[in-house]
């Protein structure tokens, strides 16, 4: 083991080449390209086995990554944002092939407008895909969630693609000090993929995907997905335990932070959580009793966890960094969704939609969500959501508003 | 890819064992499935089939099968990509030695025309870009021909479709696939109808034994689409090859070698007004000016063949 400054775009790239991964379909897209610049140096360089085939579309990317683990290798591969939609009608048909492998996703807002840094609305967009979820928010859970991706997806149990999400910029293009496991200890932790009936030989027949007709057959492989991806749960905890015992690191399927006496919560994913976590600290040395939770897996969705980290708690505050145009924050609906009916749930579950883009959620915005939620438990009224923007950056955009009239106005006299 | 030997030379060599199974939903006198039976006798079931979204997609339903190999569903746009993840994976199980090579396969795309000359070409570019060794069969019937035969980039000029309906049918031309293939220089490319076995025969068992991209363009006379009886799909297919319609050529090394130059080429509309979607060059009177163009347009393309073959 080595302890060494790694991006976590690096650190993706040091999960699959631990994990020993044969065969990585490539498509070039901002965030993500650092992380198969790597592997292809490393393979290039004899330093890594594999192979590295770039692909014309991150649509082709996936087909061949599904192809290949249908045909029993093990497969990493690496997309972010538009490549992750351009691939979406795949990630659905080849979650359903049951064949297992990693996908990493660098997070990155969606078009339009087009831009480059993070928001989760991409990863979200493949939430019913069928691939299991893991969200890091740090450099160190990238290399380790890929590893124990690996577990995940090829457990006999779930036989599932995995995505690891990192949030693009923040953690993609950000140093952090990284332990690298021993290359043994994790070759031992991850295991050899046993395909077993998944795969292509000339002695073995197989039909792979093959269509139905009638809503019976249909429905039969969807609920297996379903029931496959909801054994994940049992599996991830047992993967979890085993990496700590391997490595001294737990990563749980929810984190907590400061959340056992918290009377108030912020809930957040991704990398912005660490900025939720300063503000913890801070509010906390202020008097406030308020904590974070933070869910790493979101498929499958550990909800008994969250309805015990949230049970009892006076009020709630979701950040959503991601919007459902017409709905509001995704994780904030799925909360709602877990918690209803409950007694013990939290009478106050406060929506808040912030870091879109990439934009900063500064510590005075967690202040004034922490005394959002305050004010709603004592009115018991649980306030409209809330767009985080602030007047200063209303006032920029209307001063490159005026600039764009200005520039048009002389060049049309 | 065990047997490199060429043993198919006139019609008595073709194979007497029928692999493909029976009982498929395909329509009666589909002349694309009369290919793949054709193509899949001399391919063998150490093939996996790749598939695009089509009509031959219907050939394996769940828990059926017609194939004695293996058959891989993948999307309409990717089929290439899903052949080259699994010729990848093959490739690195033998060169670990995972698998023998007895275990290995001949990794074979399926497709329709509605993918091969639209959103499944930017795919099928770049398996040939990258050299993938295996088998691209498109049956081309000339239109979205599962949906209800809406024109496509192989829809001829003229023809109805249900998404042409006018009087002058579709106004398009058909794209040239054979030419676009060609112009990435894979290792072999071949125009092959199932109304002559011994040409097609002859043409897929050359492809088996080259190694690289290999691009089979299958014409398929399609009873529902074109509209015509289903008991003239070979007397169509005949004529398709007899008016020079549908050139039988081959690409490889460089060059175009046509394998049956009609001595002499019937006039066009005899193969025209046998198929409903032409019906209006001919009723309630002839479009002359039509088929004026139609026959110069193929008389334009033989007369650019050099004079060759056997």
């Amino acid at each position: 083991m080595k302890r060494t400054l790694l991006t976590g775009n690096g650190a993706a790239a040091w999960g699959a080449r631990l994990a020993a991964v044969d065969y990585v379909p490539a498509f070039p897209i901002t965030p993500q390209t650092e992380i198969i610049e790597t592997l292809a140096d490393w393979i290039d360089a004899g330093e890594m086995a594999g192979r590295l085939v770039t692909m014309e579309s991150e649509h082709s990317m996936i087909t061949a990554a599904g192809g290949a683990a249908a045909t029993g290798v093990r497969v990493f591969s690496a997309t972010s944002s538009q490549g992750l939609l351009y691939a979406m009608e795949m990630l659905y048909t080849v979650s359903g092939w049951r064949a297992p492998f990693v996908l990493v996703n660098v997070s990155r807002g969606l078009s339009s407008p087009i831009t480059l840094e993070p928001d989760h609305n991409d990863i979200l967009a493949a939430r019913d895909s069928g691939f299991l979820q893991i969200h890091c928010a740090s450099c160190q859970e990238v290399l380790d969630s890929t590893l124990m991706a690996y577990r995940l997806a090829e457990d006999e149990r779930v036989r599932l693609p995995v995505i690891v999400n990192l949030d693009g910029f923040y953690l993609s293009f950000t140093r952090e000090p990284v332990e690298i496991p021993d290359a043994d200890a994790a070759r031992q932790f991850v295991g050899s993929f046993d395909a077993e009936n998944i795969r292509f030989r000339a002695s073995a027949p197989e039909s792979q995907a093959v269509a139905v007709l009638g809503g019976g057959p249909y429905s039969y492989f969807r609920y297996e997905t379903h029931l496959a991806a909801m054994n994940g749960l049992a599996v991830y905890d047992e993967i979890a335990d085993e990496f700590n015992e391997c490595f001294g690191r737990k990563h749980e399927a929810v984190e907590a932070y400061k959340a056992d006496d918290a009377d108030y919560l912020f809930v957040m994913m991704g990398s912005f959580a660490t900025k939720a976590r300063e503000a913890v600290d801070r509010l906390r040395e202020e008097g406030w009793v308020i904590g974070l939770v933070r869910p790493r897996l979101l498929r499958p969705l550990p909800a008994a966890r969250l309805q015990q980290l949230l049970a009892g708690r006076k009020g709630v505050a979701v950040i959503d960094q991601n919007i459902s145009m017409g709905m509001g924050g995704v994780l904030h609906s799925e909360l709602a969704s877990v918690l209803y009916g409950r007694n013990d749930a939290p009478p106050i579950l406060a929506s808040f939609i912030g870091g879109l883009g990439g934009r900063d959620i500064s510590t005075e915005e967690f202040f004034e969500m922490a005394q959002a939620i305050r004010q709603a438990v004592e009115s018991g009224q649980t306030p409209p959501p809330r767009l985080l923007y602030t007047q200063t950056e209303l006032r920029e955009v209307r001063k490159l508003q005026a600039i764009a009239q200005v520039e048009r106005s002389t060049l049309s006299t | 890819m065990t047997d490199k030997n060429h043993t198919i030379h006139s019609i008595k060599d073709l194979p007497s064992t029928h692999l493909l199974g029976t009982g498929t939903p395909m329509c009666a006198g589909c002349g694309a499935l009369d290919a793949v039976h054709q193509i899949y006798d001399i391919l063998g079931k150490k093939t996996v089939f790749v598939n695009a979204a089509g009509c031959m997609t219907l050939l394996s339903v769940y828990p059926f099968t017609p194939f004695r190999g293996s058959w891989l569903y993948t999307a309409m746009a990717s089929a290439p990509a899903g052949a080259q993840g699994v010729r990848d994976a093959l490739d690195i199980l033998l060169q670990q030695k995972r698998i023998d090579q007895d275990e290995d396969l001949e990794v074979i795309v399926l497709t329709g025309d509605g993918a091969a000359y639209g959103m499944g070409l930017s795919a099928t570019s770049g398996t040939m870009e990258r050299k993938l060794d295996y088998i691209y069969i498109c049956y081309d019937n000339e239109g979205y021909g599962n949906t209800g035969q809406q024109y496509s980039g192989a829809t001829p000029h003229a023809a109805r479709t249900s998404t042409s309906q006018g009087v002058s049918g579709f106004a398009g031309y058909k794209k040239n696939l054979f030419d676009i293939w060609a112009a990435h220089k894979p290792a072999y490319v071949a125009t092959v109808i199932g109304a002559d076995p011994l040409d097609l025969a002859k043409k897929i068992e050359k492809a088996r034994s080259i190694e690289g991209p290999r691009m089979i363009l299958v014409l398929s006379p399609c009873p529902t689409g074109w509209d015509y009886d289903p008991r003239e799909t070979v007397n169509i297919g005949q004529l398709a090859v007899k008016t020079g319609v549908w050139p039988l050529k081959e690409y490889v090394d460089g060059e175009v070698v046509h394998t049956r130059i009609p001595r002499q080429r019937a006039p066009v509309e005899e193969y025209l007004k046998l198929q409903g979607r032409f019906a209006h060059l001919f009723k309630p009177q002839r479009n002359e000016a039509l088929l004026a163009e139609i026959q110069a347009k193929v008389d334009a393309y033989w007369e650019k063949v050099p004079i060759q073959g056997k």
